[in-house]
Protein backbone atom coordinates (compact mmCIF):
# COMPACT_ATOMS: atom_id res chain seq x y z
CA UNK A 1 0.00 0.00 0.00
CA UNK A 2 2.71 2.37 1.10
CA UNK A 3 4.80 1.43 -1.89
CA UNK A 4 1.89 1.99 -4.20
CA UNK A 5 1.34 5.42 -2.78
CA UNK A 6 4.98 6.31 -3.33
CA UNK A 7 4.83 5.15 -6.91
CA UNK A 8 1.69 7.14 -7.44
CA UNK A 9 3.28 10.19 -5.89
CA UNK A 10 6.40 9.75 -7.97
CA UNK A 11 4.29 9.33 -11.04
CA UNK A 12 2.23 12.42 -10.26
CA UNK A 13 5.43 14.30 -9.53
CA UNK A 14 6.78 13.40 -12.93
CA UNK A 15 3.54 14.38 -14.61
CA UNK A 16 3.58 17.77 -12.93
CA UNK A 17 7.18 18.37 -13.90
CA UNK A 18 6.58 17.44 -17.51
CA UNK A 19 3.53 19.69 -17.90
CA UNK A 20 5.46 22.57 -16.36
CA UNK A 21 8.33 22.05 -18.77
CA UNK A 22 5.90 21.90 -21.66
CA UNK A 23 4.30 25.13 -20.61
CA UNK A 24 7.63 26.87 -20.20
CA UNK A 25 8.65 25.72 -23.65
CA UNK A 26 5.46 27.18 -25.07
CA UNK A 27 5.00 30.49 -23.29
CA UNK A 28 7.54 33.03 -22.15
CA UNK A 29 4.76 34.92 -20.39
CA UNK A 30 1.54 33.41 -19.05
CA UNK A 31 -0.98 35.64 -17.26
CA UNK A 32 -4.38 34.57 -16.02
CA UNK A 33 -7.12 36.62 -14.30
CA UNK A 34 -4.71 39.30 -13.21
CA UNK A 35 -6.07 42.11 -11.04
CA UNK A 36 -4.51 45.12 -9.38
CA UNK A 37 -6.24 48.07 -7.75
CA UNK A 38 -4.81 51.31 -6.44
CA UNK A 39 -7.37 52.48 -3.91
CA UNK A 40 -10.67 52.75 -5.78
CA UNK A 41 -9.09 52.44 -9.22
CA UNK A 42 -9.12 49.00 -10.82
CA UNK A 43 -5.99 49.47 -12.90
CA UNK A 44 -5.90 45.84 -14.04
CA UNK A 45 -9.25 44.08 -13.95
CA UNK A 46 -8.93 40.44 -14.98
CA UNK A 47 -6.26 40.35 -17.67
CA UNK A 48 -5.28 37.01 -19.24
CA UNK A 49 -2.86 36.41 -22.10
CA UNK A 50 0.18 34.42 -23.13
CA UNK A 51 3.25 35.35 -25.08
CA UNK A 52 5.02 32.48 -26.84
CA UNK A 53 8.78 32.26 -26.87
CA UNK A 54 10.20 34.34 -29.69
CA UNK A 55 6.93 36.18 -30.14
CA UNK A 56 6.43 39.94 -30.06
CA UNK A 57 3.19 40.99 -28.38
CA UNK A 58 2.22 44.63 -28.41
CA UNK A 59 0.01 46.11 -25.72
CA UNK A 60 -2.08 48.96 -27.09
CA UNK A 61 -4.47 51.12 -25.18
CA UNK A 62 -5.27 54.64 -24.06
CA UNK A 63 -3.35 56.27 -21.21
CA UNK A 64 -4.42 54.82 -17.87
CA UNK A 65 -5.78 51.63 -19.46
CA UNK A 66 -3.50 49.43 -17.34
CA UNK A 67 -0.66 48.78 -19.79
CA UNK A 68 2.18 49.95 -17.57
CA UNK A 69 0.71 48.37 -14.44
CA UNK A 70 0.44 45.03 -16.26
CA UNK A 71 3.99 45.36 -17.55
CA UNK A 72 5.35 46.28 -14.13
CA UNK A 73 3.66 43.26 -12.56
CA UNK A 74 5.40 41.06 -15.14
CA UNK A 75 8.71 42.80 -14.43
CA UNK A 76 8.32 42.11 -10.71
CA UNK A 77 8.02 45.77 -9.69
CA UNK A 78 4.38 45.57 -8.67
CA UNK A 79 2.62 42.91 -6.64
CA UNK A 80 -0.71 41.88 -8.17
CA UNK A 81 -3.82 41.61 -5.99
CA UNK A 82 -4.82 38.29 -7.52
CA UNK A 83 -4.30 36.11 -10.54
CA UNK A 84 -1.59 33.88 -11.90
CA UNK A 85 1.63 35.24 -13.38
CA UNK A 86 4.47 33.26 -14.87
CA UNK A 87 7.40 34.91 -16.62
CA UNK A 88 10.10 32.64 -18.02
CA UNK A 89 8.70 29.93 -15.76
CA UNK A 90 8.85 31.96 -12.52
CA UNK A 91 6.53 34.06 -10.42
CA UNK A 92 8.11 37.55 -10.70
CA UNK A 93 7.36 38.22 -7.02
CA UNK A 94 9.53 35.28 -5.95
CA UNK A 95 12.16 35.25 -8.67
CA UNK A 96 15.90 35.44 -8.09
CA UNK A 97 18.70 37.39 -9.75
CA UNK A 98 19.42 34.57 -12.24
CA UNK A 99 15.87 35.16 -13.52
CA UNK A 100 16.50 38.91 -13.68
CA UNK A 101 19.59 38.28 -15.79
CA UNK A 102 17.35 36.82 -18.52
CA UNK A 103 15.21 39.97 -18.74
CA UNK A 104 15.80 43.30 -20.40
CA UNK A 105 13.70 46.22 -19.26
CA UNK A 106 13.23 49.58 -20.96
CA UNK A 107 11.22 51.64 -18.50
CA UNK A 108 9.12 54.69 -19.13
CA UNK A 109 10.46 58.09 -18.08
CA UNK A 110 13.76 57.51 -16.32
CA UNK A 111 16.28 60.34 -16.22
CA UNK A 112 19.15 58.74 -14.33
CA UNK A 113 22.86 58.33 -15.10
CA UNK A 114 23.15 61.97 -16.22
CA UNK A 115 26.71 62.38 -14.94
CA UNK A 116 28.10 59.36 -16.80
CA UNK A 117 28.94 59.13 -20.48
CA UNK A 118 27.07 56.78 -22.82
CA UNK A 119 29.95 54.32 -23.02
CA UNK A 120 30.58 54.40 -19.24
CA UNK A 121 26.94 53.63 -18.50
CA UNK A 122 26.65 50.81 -21.04
CA UNK A 123 29.97 49.22 -19.99
CA UNK A 124 28.98 49.44 -16.32
CA UNK A 125 25.60 47.78 -16.84
CA UNK A 126 27.20 45.06 -19.00
CA UNK A 127 29.07 43.95 -15.85
CA UNK A 128 25.83 43.03 -14.12
CA UNK A 129 25.04 40.27 -16.62
CA UNK A 130 26.59 36.81 -17.00
CA UNK A 131 26.50 36.88 -20.80
CA UNK A 132 26.39 40.49 -22.00
CA UNK A 133 26.58 41.83 -25.53
CA UNK A 134 29.57 43.89 -26.58
CA UNK A 135 29.00 47.48 -25.31
CA UNK A 136 30.49 49.14 -28.41
CA UNK A 137 28.36 46.96 -30.69
CA UNK A 138 25.19 47.78 -28.74
CA UNK A 139 25.96 51.49 -28.84
CA UNK A 140 26.47 51.21 -32.58
CA UNK A 141 23.21 49.27 -32.95
CA UNK A 142 21.20 52.04 -31.26
CA UNK A 143 23.03 54.65 -33.35
CA UNK A 144 24.88 56.42 -30.55
CA UNK A 145 28.48 55.75 -31.62
CA UNK A 146 29.08 59.45 -32.35
CA UNK A 147 27.75 60.27 -28.86
CA UNK A 148 29.56 57.49 -26.97
CA UNK A 149 31.78 59.96 -25.12
CA UNK A 150 29.03 62.48 -24.31
CA UNK A 151 27.50 62.94 -20.91
CA UNK A 152 24.06 61.42 -20.80
CA UNK A 153 22.49 64.65 -19.53
CA UNK A 154 23.57 66.31 -22.77
CA UNK A 155 21.71 63.86 -25.00
CA UNK A 156 18.50 64.85 -26.79
CA UNK A 157 15.25 63.14 -25.81
CA UNK A 158 15.50 60.61 -28.61
CA UNK A 159 19.18 59.89 -27.95
CA UNK A 160 18.39 59.42 -24.26
CA UNK A 161 15.72 56.88 -25.18
CA UNK A 162 18.22 55.01 -27.37
CA UNK A 163 20.53 54.81 -24.36
CA UNK A 164 17.65 53.27 -22.39
CA UNK A 165 17.20 50.72 -25.15
CA UNK A 166 20.95 50.01 -25.16
CA UNK A 167 20.84 49.38 -21.40
CA UNK A 168 17.76 47.19 -21.86
CA UNK A 169 19.42 44.90 -24.40
CA UNK A 170 23.02 44.90 -23.09
CA UNK A 171 22.41 41.75 -21.02
CA UNK A 172 21.42 39.74 -24.09
CA UNK A 173 17.86 39.20 -22.77
CA UNK A 174 15.62 36.28 -23.60
CA UNK A 175 12.66 38.49 -22.83
CA UNK A 176 12.61 42.21 -23.51
CA UNK A 177 10.08 44.66 -22.07
CA UNK A 178 9.76 47.87 -24.05
CA UNK A 179 7.52 50.52 -22.48
CA UNK A 180 6.88 53.23 -25.07
CA UNK A 181 10.41 52.93 -26.38
CA UNK A 182 10.25 55.38 -29.29
CA UNK A 183 8.59 58.36 -27.62
CA UNK A 184 10.50 61.43 -28.81
CA UNK A 185 12.14 59.70 -31.79
CA UNK A 186 12.18 61.36 -35.19
CA UNK A 187 10.80 59.17 -38.03
CA UNK A 188 14.25 58.09 -39.17
CA UNK A 189 15.34 57.12 -35.66
CA UNK A 190 12.11 55.18 -35.24
CA UNK A 191 12.83 53.17 -38.39
CA UNK A 192 16.38 52.43 -37.18
CA UNK A 193 14.96 51.35 -33.86
CA UNK A 194 12.53 48.99 -35.58
CA UNK A 195 15.45 47.40 -37.44
CA UNK A 196 17.22 46.90 -34.11
CA UNK A 197 14.19 45.24 -32.54
CA UNK A 198 13.71 43.03 -35.58
CA UNK A 199 17.31 41.87 -35.33
CA UNK A 200 16.70 40.98 -31.67
CA UNK A 201 13.59 39.08 -32.69
CA UNK A 202 15.58 37.26 -35.33
CA UNK A 203 17.94 36.17 -32.55
CA UNK A 204 14.96 34.59 -30.78
CA UNK A 205 14.14 37.20 -28.12
CA UNK A 206 10.58 37.42 -26.83
CA UNK A 207 9.31 41.00 -26.74
CA UNK A 208 6.48 42.71 -24.90
CA UNK A 209 6.06 46.11 -26.53
CA UNK A 210 3.88 48.84 -25.08
CA UNK A 211 3.32 51.65 -27.52
CA UNK A 212 1.01 54.44 -28.66
CA UNK A 213 2.20 54.16 -32.25
CA UNK A 214 0.00 51.84 -34.26
CA UNK A 215 2.42 51.73 -37.19
CA UNK A 216 5.06 50.53 -34.74
CA UNK A 217 2.80 47.76 -33.44
CA UNK A 218 1.83 46.79 -36.98
CA UNK A 219 5.46 46.57 -38.06
CA UNK A 220 6.93 44.77 -35.02
CA UNK A 221 4.18 42.79 -33.33
CA UNK A 222 3.10 39.27 -34.16
CA UNK A 223 -0.02 39.95 -32.14
CA UNK A 224 -1.52 43.02 -30.56
CA UNK A 225 -3.60 43.09 -27.40
CA UNK A 226 -5.87 46.10 -26.92
CA UNK A 227 -6.33 47.04 -23.27
CA UNK A 228 -9.06 49.38 -22.09
CA UNK A 229 -10.16 50.06 -18.53
CA UNK A 230 -8.01 47.26 -17.15
CA UNK A 231 -9.24 44.52 -19.49
CA UNK A 232 -8.12 43.08 -22.80
CA UNK A 233 -10.90 43.81 -25.30
CA UNK A 234 -9.23 42.31 -28.38
CA UNK A 235 -6.13 40.27 -29.07
CA UNK A 236 -5.06 39.10 -32.50
CA UNK A 237 -2.49 39.46 -35.27
CA UNK A 238 -2.39 43.09 -36.47
CA UNK A 239 -4.00 42.31 -39.84
CA UNK A 240 -6.76 40.23 -38.22
CA UNK A 241 -7.58 42.52 -35.27
CA UNK A 242 -11.28 43.28 -34.91
CA UNK A 243 -11.99 41.27 -38.12
CA UNK A 244 -10.37 44.02 -40.16
CA UNK A 245 -9.51 41.52 -42.91
CA UNK A 246 -13.14 40.52 -43.43
CA UNK A 247 -14.82 43.75 -42.31
CA UNK A 248 -16.53 46.19 -44.61
CA UNK A 249 -14.30 47.88 -47.16
CA UNK A 250 -14.91 51.37 -48.45
CA UNK A 251 -14.90 51.74 -52.25
CA UNK A 252 -14.78 55.32 -53.51
CA UNK A 253 -14.76 56.80 -56.99
CA UNK A 254 -15.87 59.92 -58.88
CA UNK A 255 -18.91 59.90 -61.12
CA UNK A 256 -20.26 62.93 -62.95
CA UNK A 257 -17.90 65.20 -61.00
CA UNK A 258 -19.29 63.98 -57.67
CA UNK A 259 -17.32 61.85 -55.17
CA UNK A 260 -19.09 58.58 -54.36
CA UNK A 261 -18.45 56.17 -51.49
CA UNK A 262 -19.88 52.78 -50.70
CA UNK A 263 -19.33 50.38 -47.84
CA UNK A 264 -19.36 46.79 -48.92
CA UNK A 265 -18.44 43.31 -47.83
CA UNK A 266 -17.70 42.45 -51.48
CA UNK A 267 -15.43 45.18 -52.83
CA UNK A 268 -14.21 43.09 -55.74
CA UNK A 269 -17.73 42.58 -57.01
CA UNK A 270 -18.57 46.27 -56.71
CA UNK A 271 -15.38 47.23 -58.53
CA UNK A 272 -16.26 44.83 -61.31
CA UNK A 273 -19.69 46.41 -61.67
CA UNK A 274 -18.13 49.85 -61.72
CA UNK A 275 -15.61 48.80 -64.36
CA UNK A 276 -18.52 47.53 -66.41
CA UNK A 277 -20.46 50.74 -65.97
CA UNK A 278 -17.53 52.96 -66.92
CA UNK A 279 -16.49 50.52 -69.60
CA UNK A 280 -12.84 50.60 -68.43
CA UNK A 281 -11.05 52.81 -65.90
CA UNK A 282 -13.08 54.02 -62.93
CA UNK A 283 -12.12 57.65 -62.12
CA UNK A 284 -10.37 58.08 -58.72
CA UNK A 285 -11.03 54.49 -57.72
CA UNK A 286 -9.82 53.41 -54.31
CA UNK A 287 -10.62 50.48 -52.04
CA UNK A 288 -9.86 50.94 -48.36
CA UNK A 289 -9.86 48.32 -45.66
CA UNK A 290 -10.02 49.72 -42.13
CA UNK A 291 -6.46 50.57 -40.99
CA UNK A 292 -5.16 49.26 -37.68
CA UNK A 293 -5.79 52.73 -36.33
CA UNK A 294 -9.45 52.71 -37.51
CA UNK A 295 -9.93 49.29 -35.97
CA UNK A 296 -8.23 50.28 -32.74
CA UNK A 297 -10.26 53.48 -32.38
CA UNK A 298 -13.49 51.60 -33.13
CA UNK A 299 -12.63 49.04 -30.45
CA UNK A 300 -11.86 51.72 -27.86
CA UNK A 301 -15.01 53.73 -28.74
CA UNK A 302 -17.16 50.62 -28.57
CA UNK A 303 -15.72 49.75 -25.18
CA UNK A 304 -16.38 53.24 -23.85
CA UNK A 305 -19.99 53.08 -25.04
CA UNK A 306 -20.47 49.76 -23.29
CA UNK A 307 -18.82 51.19 -20.18
CA UNK A 308 -21.13 54.23 -20.18
CA UNK A 309 -24.21 52.08 -20.74
CA UNK A 310 -23.44 50.05 -17.63
CA UNK B 1 28.55 37.10 -1.85
CA UNK B 2 31.89 37.56 -3.62
CA UNK B 3 29.85 38.44 -6.70
CA UNK B 4 28.01 41.13 -4.72
CA UNK B 5 31.32 42.52 -3.43
CA UNK B 6 32.90 42.50 -6.90
CA UNK B 7 29.95 44.38 -8.41
CA UNK B 8 29.90 46.61 -5.31
CA UNK B 9 33.50 47.64 -6.00
CA UNK B 10 32.50 48.46 -9.60
CA UNK B 11 29.69 50.58 -8.22
CA UNK B 12 32.14 52.50 -6.02
CA UNK B 13 33.85 53.73 -9.19
CA UNK B 14 30.59 54.76 -10.83
CA UNK B 15 29.32 56.40 -7.64
CA UNK B 16 32.54 58.42 -7.28
CA UNK B 17 32.39 59.58 -10.89
CA UNK B 18 28.82 60.76 -10.36
CA UNK B 19 29.64 62.35 -6.99
CA UNK B 20 32.52 64.44 -8.28
CA UNK B 21 30.96 65.26 -11.67
CA UNK B 22 27.80 66.59 -10.08
CA UNK B 23 28.97 70.10 -9.29
CA UNK B 24 26.34 70.76 -6.61
CA UNK B 25 27.03 67.61 -4.62
CA UNK B 26 30.81 68.03 -4.92
CA UNK B 27 30.47 71.62 -3.69
CA UNK B 28 27.94 70.97 -0.95
CA UNK B 29 29.28 67.72 0.48
CA UNK B 30 32.94 67.83 -0.42
CA UNK B 31 34.26 71.39 -0.64
CA UNK B 32 32.10 73.03 2.03
CA UNK B 33 34.29 72.11 5.04
CA UNK B 34 37.32 73.49 3.23
CA UNK B 35 35.52 76.75 2.47
CA UNK B 36 34.40 77.02 6.09
CA UNK B 37 37.93 76.30 7.29
CA UNK B 38 39.28 79.06 5.02
CA UNK B 39 36.64 81.55 6.20
CA UNK B 40 36.84 80.78 9.92
CA UNK B 41 40.59 80.31 9.73
CA UNK B 42 41.05 83.70 8.10
CA UNK B 43 38.80 85.51 10.58
CA UNK B 44 39.65 83.82 13.90
CA UNK B 45 42.51 81.52 13.03
CA UNK B 46 45.26 83.36 14.88
CA UNK B 47 43.29 83.91 18.11
CA UNK B 48 43.92 81.60 21.04
CA UNK B 49 41.27 79.86 23.08
CA UNK B 50 40.78 81.39 26.53
CA UNK B 51 43.62 80.63 28.89
CA UNK B 52 45.53 78.39 26.45
CA UNK B 53 47.95 78.73 23.57
CA UNK B 54 45.71 76.59 21.34
CA UNK B 55 44.69 78.51 18.24
CA UNK B 56 41.06 78.67 17.21
CA UNK B 57 42.08 77.18 13.84
CA UNK B 58 43.41 74.10 15.63
CA UNK B 59 40.14 73.74 17.55
CA UNK B 60 38.08 74.38 14.47
CA UNK B 61 39.83 71.83 12.26
CA UNK B 62 38.70 69.05 14.63
CA UNK B 63 35.10 70.19 14.21
CA UNK B 64 35.43 70.50 10.47
CA UNK B 65 36.80 66.97 10.10
CA UNK B 66 33.97 65.63 12.26
CA UNK B 67 31.53 67.62 10.13
CA UNK B 68 33.21 66.19 7.04
CA UNK B 69 32.12 62.74 8.22
CA UNK B 70 28.56 64.00 8.45
CA UNK B 71 28.72 65.79 5.08
CA UNK B 72 30.20 62.98 2.99
CA UNK B 73 27.99 60.29 4.48
CA UNK B 74 24.74 61.49 6.07
CA UNK B 75 24.10 64.69 4.15
CA UNK B 76 25.38 63.28 0.85
CA UNK B 77 23.23 60.13 0.95
CA UNK B 78 20.12 61.66 2.52
CA UNK B 79 20.03 64.15 -0.37
CA UNK B 80 21.22 61.97 -3.26
CA UNK B 81 19.19 58.81 -2.60
CA UNK B 82 15.79 60.59 -2.83
CA UNK B 83 16.97 62.02 -6.15
CA UNK B 84 17.93 58.52 -7.29
CA UNK B 85 14.57 57.23 -6.21
CA UNK B 86 12.86 59.94 -8.23
CA UNK B 87 14.94 59.93 -11.43
CA UNK B 88 14.65 56.16 -11.89
CA UNK B 89 18.18 55.14 -10.83
CA UNK B 90 16.88 52.72 -8.20
CA UNK B 91 14.08 51.42 -10.38
CA UNK B 92 16.49 50.66 -13.20
CA UNK B 93 18.93 48.94 -10.85
CA UNK B 94 16.16 46.79 -9.38
CA UNK B 95 15.39 45.61 -12.89
CA UNK B 96 18.92 44.26 -13.34
CA UNK B 97 20.56 41.20 -11.76
CA UNK B 98 22.71 43.48 -9.58
CA UNK B 99 22.51 42.24 -5.95
CA UNK B 100 21.01 44.89 -3.66
CA UNK B 101 24.06 44.58 -1.40
CA UNK B 102 26.25 45.86 -4.24
CA UNK B 103 24.32 49.13 -4.25
CA UNK B 104 25.04 49.68 -0.56
CA UNK B 105 28.67 48.58 -0.90
CA UNK B 106 28.97 51.17 -3.69
CA UNK B 107 27.56 53.90 -1.43
CA UNK B 108 29.77 53.00 1.52
CA UNK B 109 32.87 52.81 -0.67
CA UNK B 110 32.07 56.15 -2.26
CA UNK B 111 31.58 57.74 1.15
CA UNK B 112 34.93 56.40 2.43
CA UNK B 113 36.93 57.51 -0.60
CA UNK B 114 35.29 60.95 -0.63
CA UNK B 115 35.99 61.36 3.11
CA UNK B 116 39.65 60.34 2.85
CA UNK B 117 40.16 62.79 -0.02
CA UNK B 118 38.33 65.53 1.88
CA UNK B 119 40.25 65.03 5.13
CA UNK B 120 43.57 64.96 3.30
CA UNK B 121 42.86 68.28 1.61
CA UNK B 122 41.44 69.78 4.84
CA UNK B 123 44.55 68.90 6.81
CA UNK B 124 46.86 70.02 4.01
CA UNK B 125 45.12 73.41 3.82
CA UNK B 126 45.17 73.69 7.62
CA UNK B 127 48.87 72.89 7.86
CA UNK B 128 49.86 75.07 4.93
CA UNK B 129 47.87 78.21 5.75
CA UNK B 130 46.74 78.15 9.38
CA UNK B 131 49.63 76.49 11.20
CA UNK B 132 47.65 73.40 12.24
CA UNK B 133 49.71 70.81 14.15
CA UNK B 134 49.29 67.19 13.04
CA UNK B 135 48.25 64.58 15.62
CA UNK B 136 51.22 64.19 17.96
CA UNK B 137 51.16 60.52 19.02
CA UNK B 138 50.51 57.13 17.34
CA UNK B 139 47.53 56.70 19.68
CA UNK B 140 46.03 59.90 18.33
CA UNK B 141 46.44 58.69 14.74
CA UNK B 142 44.91 55.35 15.67
CA UNK B 143 41.94 57.10 17.30
CA UNK B 144 41.64 59.28 14.21
CA UNK B 145 41.20 56.11 12.13
CA UNK B 146 38.72 54.22 14.32
CA UNK B 147 36.59 57.26 15.07
CA UNK B 148 36.45 58.05 11.34
CA UNK B 149 35.51 54.49 10.43
CA UNK B 150 32.83 54.12 13.12
CA UNK B 151 31.48 57.60 12.40
CA UNK B 152 31.31 56.98 8.65
CA UNK B 153 29.52 53.66 9.07
CA UNK B 154 26.99 55.09 11.55
CA UNK B 155 26.31 58.22 9.50
CA UNK B 156 26.14 56.29 6.19
CA UNK B 157 23.48 53.98 7.63
CA UNK B 158 21.63 56.95 9.11
CA UNK B 159 21.82 58.75 5.76
CA UNK B 160 20.33 55.71 4.01
CA UNK B 161 17.56 55.54 6.61
CA UNK B 162 16.91 59.31 6.58
CA UNK B 163 16.63 59.24 2.77
CA UNK B 164 12.99 58.18 3.21
CA UNK B 165 12.14 61.47 4.99
CA UNK B 166 12.30 63.89 2.02
CA UNK B 167 9.05 63.70 0.03
CA UNK B 168 10.81 64.59 -3.21
CA UNK B 169 14.32 64.73 -4.56
CA UNK B 170 14.13 68.47 -5.13
CA UNK B 171 13.08 69.18 -1.55
CA UNK B 172 15.62 66.86 0.03
CA UNK B 173 18.25 69.42 0.98
CA UNK B 174 15.56 71.48 2.75
CA UNK B 175 14.92 68.70 5.26
CA UNK B 176 18.50 67.44 5.51
CA UNK B 177 20.60 70.61 5.80
CA UNK B 178 18.79 71.97 8.91
CA UNK B 179 19.50 68.70 10.75
CA UNK B 180 23.20 68.98 9.91
CA UNK B 181 23.34 72.68 10.83
CA UNK B 182 21.56 72.22 14.17
CA UNK B 183 23.89 69.36 15.08
CA UNK B 184 26.90 71.44 14.10
CA UNK B 185 25.81 74.44 16.20
CA UNK B 186 24.99 72.32 19.24
CA UNK B 187 27.91 69.88 19.03
CA UNK B 188 30.83 72.27 19.41
CA UNK B 189 31.77 72.63 15.75
CA UNK B 190 31.25 76.36 15.35
CA UNK B 191 31.27 77.30 19.06
CA UNK B 192 33.44 76.05 21.88
CA UNK B 193 31.38 73.21 23.38
CA UNK B 194 31.84 73.96 27.08
CA UNK B 195 30.49 77.49 26.56
CA UNK B 196 27.14 76.23 25.27
CA UNK B 197 24.06 76.14 27.55
CA UNK B 198 23.63 72.93 29.53
CA UNK B 199 20.44 71.84 27.71
CA UNK B 200 22.15 72.24 24.37
CA UNK B 201 25.05 70.08 25.53
CA UNK B 202 22.65 67.42 26.74
CA UNK B 203 20.72 67.50 23.46
CA UNK B 204 23.91 67.17 21.39
CA UNK B 205 25.14 64.26 23.52
CA UNK B 206 22.35 62.12 22.11
CA UNK B 207 23.75 62.33 18.57
CA UNK B 208 26.99 61.16 16.96
CA UNK B 209 28.41 64.55 15.91
CA UNK B 210 29.14 65.74 19.46
CA UNK B 211 31.17 62.59 20.11
CA UNK B 212 32.91 62.71 16.75
CA UNK B 213 33.93 66.31 17.37
CA UNK B 214 35.11 65.55 20.90
CA UNK B 215 37.20 62.58 19.73
CA UNK B 216 38.68 64.71 16.95
CA UNK B 217 39.64 67.30 19.58
CA UNK B 218 41.57 64.53 21.36
CA UNK B 219 43.25 63.77 18.03
CA UNK B 220 44.21 67.36 17.19
CA UNK B 221 44.56 69.16 20.54
CA UNK B 222 47.33 68.78 23.15
CA UNK B 223 46.69 67.02 26.49
CA UNK B 224 46.32 70.30 28.37
CA UNK B 225 43.05 70.93 26.48
CA UNK B 226 41.51 67.95 28.24
CA UNK B 227 40.72 70.09 31.28
CA UNK B 228 38.46 72.30 29.13
CA UNK B 229 36.18 69.35 28.26
CA UNK B 230 32.85 69.29 30.05
CA UNK B 231 33.68 65.96 31.67
CA UNK B 232 37.26 67.04 32.33
CA UNK B 233 38.50 64.19 30.11
CA UNK B 234 38.23 63.00 26.48
CA UNK B 235 35.75 60.15 27.22
CA UNK B 236 36.98 58.02 24.29
CA UNK B 237 35.29 54.90 25.71
CA UNK B 238 31.97 56.71 25.87
CA UNK B 239 32.54 58.01 22.35
CA UNK B 240 33.12 54.47 21.04
CA UNK B 241 30.02 53.22 22.88
CA UNK B 242 27.75 55.97 21.50
CA UNK B 243 29.05 55.43 17.96
CA UNK B 244 28.53 51.65 18.18
CA UNK B 245 24.97 52.19 19.43
CA UNK B 246 24.33 54.52 16.48
CA UNK B 247 25.82 51.95 14.09
CA UNK B 248 23.36 49.33 15.39
CA UNK B 249 20.46 51.78 15.44
CA UNK B 250 21.39 53.03 11.96
CA UNK B 251 21.51 49.50 10.61
CA UNK B 252 18.07 48.72 12.03
CA UNK B 253 16.56 51.99 10.79
CA UNK B 254 18.09 51.54 7.33
CA UNK B 255 16.84 47.96 7.05
CA UNK B 256 13.34 48.81 8.27
CA UNK B 257 12.74 52.10 6.49
CA UNK B 258 14.79 52.04 3.28
CA UNK B 259 12.67 51.90 0.16
CA UNK B 260 13.47 51.55 -3.51
CA UNK B 261 10.42 53.42 -4.74
CA UNK B 262 9.11 56.92 -3.98
CA UNK B 263 6.44 57.19 -1.32
CA UNK B 264 2.94 56.99 -2.74
CA UNK B 265 4.21 55.52 -6.00
CA UNK B 266 2.26 52.73 -7.62
CA UNK B 267 4.89 50.07 -7.21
Amino acid sequence: MHEQFCVLQRRTGITIVSTTVERIAMAAIAVASLTKSFGEVHAVNGVSFEVAQGECLSLLGPNGAGKTTTTEILEGYTKPDSGHVEVLGHDPQHADLAWRARLGIVLQSVRDLGDLTVIEAVRHFAQYYPNPKDPEAVIAAVGLTHKAGSRNDQLSGGQRRRLDVALGVIGNPELLFLDEPTTGFDPEARREFWDLIESLKADGATILLTTHYLDEAERLADRVAVIARGRIIACDAPHLLGNRNTGLAVVSWTEGGIAHQEQTAQPTLLTQELAHRFNGEVPDLSIKRPSLEDTYLALIDGDELRGDAR
Amino acid sequence: MSHAIRLGSKRVGVELKQFFRDRESAMFNFALPMLLLVIFGSVFGGQSLEGTDITFAQYFVAGMIASGILYTSFQNLAISIPLEREDGTLKRLRGTPMPKASYFIGKIGMVFVAYVAQVTILIAVGVAFYGIDLPSTPNRWLTFVWVSVLGLIACTLLGIAYSVVPKSGRGASAVVTPVVLILQFTSGVFFVFNQLPQWMQTFASLFPLKWLTQAMRYVFLPDQAQAAEVAGEWELGMCALVLVIWVILGAILALVFFRWTPRGSKS
